[in-house]
């Protein structure tokens, strides 16, 4: 995303403390990371010191403050999912991917996270990439899941 | 639309509204709840819309993308209405031949409704299948009655009347009244009565009144919350506004989930034509309240589901509770007194307003009143959103409703309130669902994640994984809690990879107490709980884990 859009997003919020929350998570939602830089600009114009703009972009786990891949790979590791087997499905996507929960791979492709149930506990184990959820995964289903994306 | 500017006003808008529907006319209730979208209902809701467009039926044939239907295990699920025929497991590749045999042929296709595992039996309609009769459905029904983002759908329910009779007829301190006698109690965690928190709020000195919507919904294993909200969010609001009024606030706080992009898409909806319809903003209606809401989301932490910890994220803050003393009814959202409830709490509003207490109160156990959302899954044969009245037994929801246990396995036990909740054994199966009860029994409902575990599950091992989570949602601010979780799990874990050591099974218990009567909040404080349930029921298992057995 073009610094133009973190600066429109900002500009809105001008001036109003109580939208911290608010403006990281809409860079977030649109840059899926939030640059230094941009956590500078929003310090400056919200008018809220930059440590506490750090405290809270370090603190919910939903803020990603380094670059992610093209494509986010999320895997439920809730207690239903876990239950029924979410650790071989994520144990395999980590070796497909070559990368570990909370990583990036080095090409940028993939973002892989883990944890955090997402509400699909009848269906699980789930997976959800790019915001599609795709339930009852298996190490197997879930490689062809993800060869969609390559 | 013009807004409505008075009672009379709304009634006359709900004639006008029923005049123009007919009740025969036939309508595709298509699930888009989570569930049946990660099975890939958005494919079949498609193919309907491609079909009935190509058949030219769009005039004759009325389609809605709804809320969770509840069967989730069963999805992508469909009902056609008016006969309210379920068809279960749905592909786009059927759907031609519904739209040719079922709606305009009027003939049941055998292979799409349910089957009875144990008896072959066939159940076309929804009042039939086993795990929707043995309900009692009082708030999760309209699901797939109505589409979520029409509020004539909602109004042609009877929708708002709720709220029109709580402003002209009751008043504030009846509406209280009402919910105090119906003994409404929290369905977010405690069991609280709601009616006393209202009143405490609305005692309290000062005159900026806040009113909150919990919808962090952050257990793990719960999704009930969502399915209601998303799939009815008239009906949660209605409750808020009611409430607001009762309290004597002006303004109301929404906080959920910032991760359901459909969740967030309905109530912003729902928002704007509450707005122009002028059941929101200034003079609701006519009558002289003024009250509007916004909405705010976590952002991925547990405890921020927390009451004072949510308030602080409203605040734009850090999600850090503060210590009990401090009574959020009084002081609570920018120090001003604040009114705290979950989805479900708020959704039970408008029926005890339209209905009675006397009503409400012939539903339940002695001190549990109405129904309860149950997120039913793990270990058995029909996932999905349950509602029953208290006192039905947990046996009758595994068995009655949930279909008993797959693959041929024998139950061990059931877990309620997740992380910090606990489990019942076998044995305990014909006890009532009911709050005292099952706290009682160290199990206490929480906000209604019912998890059922078969033989095969290492009870210890699900305590490792709940501690595991835990230790990653904690905010850190005290120490019992940080570090007691930290240890217990490190503990734990050496158990589960089979090196535990003679006193670990007394010192997790010392711990265990010590981190509960130190914490600052109820993470801390019942984080030990799922561990001191699983020492009641199944000490020997944590004995075998140190032999090494
Ligand atoms: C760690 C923690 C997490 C919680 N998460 C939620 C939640 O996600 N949703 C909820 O309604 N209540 C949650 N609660 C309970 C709330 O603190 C509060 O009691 C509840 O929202 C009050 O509503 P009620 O009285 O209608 O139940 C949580 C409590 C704790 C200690
Ligand atoms: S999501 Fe479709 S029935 Fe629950």
């Amino acid at each position: 995303m073009d610094n133009d859009t973190i600066d429109q997003i900002i500009d809105r919020h001008e001036g109003r403390a109580g939208s911290l929350i608010h403006v990281l998570m809409e860079i977030q939602s649109k840059n899926h990371w939030i640059p230094r830089e941009a956590l500078a600009k929003v310090s400056q114009k919200l008018g809220v010191p930059f440590t506490r703009v750090m405290q809270i972009a370090t603190f919910y786990k939903t803020f990603s403050l380094t670059p992610q891949g093209h494509h986010e790979v999320h895997v439920c590791t809730g207690t239903s999912c876990h239950i029924r087997g979410s650790q071989r499905v994520l144990d395999k996507i980590q070796s497909l991917l070559g990368i570990r929960a909370g990583e990036t791979d080095s090409n940028s492709k993939f973002s892989l996270a883990k944890g955090n149930c997402l509400g699909c506990c009848t269906l699980g184990p789930e997976i959800v990439v790019d915001g599609r959820h795709y339930a009852r995964m298996t190490p197997e289903k879930a490689e062809e899941v993800l060869k969609k994306y390559n | 639309m013009p807004r409505i500017n008075s009672a009379a006003e709304l009634e006359t808008l709900r004639k006008d509204i029923l005049s123009r529907r007919d009740p025969g006319k036939p309508a595709i209730a298509i699930c888009a709840g989570t569930g049946c979208l990660g099975l890939g209902n958005d494919k079949v809701i498609s193919a309907f819309q491609e079909e009935i467009k190509k058949r030219s039926l769009e005039a004759q044939i009325e389609i809605r993308a709804t809320g969770c239907h509840g069967f989730c295990e069963k999805g992508p699920n469909v009902i056609l209405y008016p006969e309210e025929i379920c068809y279960l497991q749905v592909t786009p590749e059927d759907v031609p031949e519904i739209v040719s045999e079922t709606l305009l042929g009027k003939k049941v296709i055998d292979r799409l409704i349910y089957t009875d595992p144990m008896t072959g039996e066939k159940a076309a309609h929804q009042s039939e299948i086993p795990f929707y009769r043995n309900q009692m459905r009082n708030l999760i029904s309209n699901n797939t009655r109505i589409d979520p983002s029409s509020i004539e759908d909602y109004l042609a329910g009877g929708g708002y009347s709720a709220l029109s009779k709580a402003l002209f007829e009751m008043g504030p301190k009846q509406v209280l009244e009402e919910i105090k006698k119906a003994n409404l109690r929290g369905r977010g965690g405690g069991g609280f009565p709601a009616g006393l928190k209202w009143e405490t709020a609305r005692n309290a000195p000062g005159e900026e009144k806040y009113v909150i919507v919990n919808a962090h919904e952050g257990e793990p294993g719960a999704f009930m919350d969502r399915a209601l909200f998303t799939g009815n969010p008239h009906c949660v609001l209605e409750g808020l506004i009611i409430g607001a009024h009762a309290i004597g606030s002006h303004q109301g706080f929404i906080y959920t989930r910032h991760d359901t992009p459909q969740l967030k898409a309905n109530i912003d909806t729902a928002l704007a034509k509450t707005r122009e319809y002028g059941f929101l903003g200034k003079n609701i209606l006519g009558s002289g309240f003024d009250f509007d809401v916004e909405v705010h989301f976590d952002v991925g932490i547990f405890v921020s589901g927390e009451s004072s910890a949510l308030m602080r994220s409203i605040e734009g803050k850090n999600p850090e509770p503060r210590p009990k003393y401090i009574r959020t009814s009084v002081s609570g959202i920018w120090d001003k007194p604040s009114n705290l409830n979950n989805v479900e709490t708020w959704a039970n509003v408008p029926q005890i307003i339209s209905k009675g207490a006397a009503w409400y109160t012939g539903i339940g156990t002695e001190r549990s009143k109405g129904t309860k959302l149950l997120s039913l899954s793990g270990n058995i044969c029909h996932t999905g959103v349950v509602e029953v009245p208290f006192g039905t037994t947990l046996r009758e929801i595994v068995y009655g409703i949930g279909g008993g246990i797959p693959n041929g396995k024998k139950l061990k036990a059931v877990h309620f309130g997740g992380p910090m909740g606990g489990s019942v054994p076998e044995s305990l199966l014909d006890t009532p669902l009911d709050f005292d009860a099952m706290s009682k029994l160290g199990a206490p409902i929480g906000a209604g994640g019912m998890l059922v575990l078969d033989e095969d599950t290492n009870m210890v091992e699900l305590t490792r994984f709940y501690l595991d989570f835990l230790t990653n949602e904690s905010c850190g601010k005290c120490v019992p809690c940080r570090e007691g979780i930290r240890q217990m799990l490190k503990i734990l874990t050496k158990m589960c990879e089979g090196k535990g050591k003679e006193g670990d099974i007394e010192l997790l218990e010392e711990i265990a107490e010590v981190a509960g009567a130190a914490s600052l909040c109820s993470l801390g404080k019942t984080a030990s709980d799922p561990l001191k349930g699983t020492l009641r029921y199944f000490r020997e298992e944590y004995e075998a884990s140190i032999k090494g057995k």
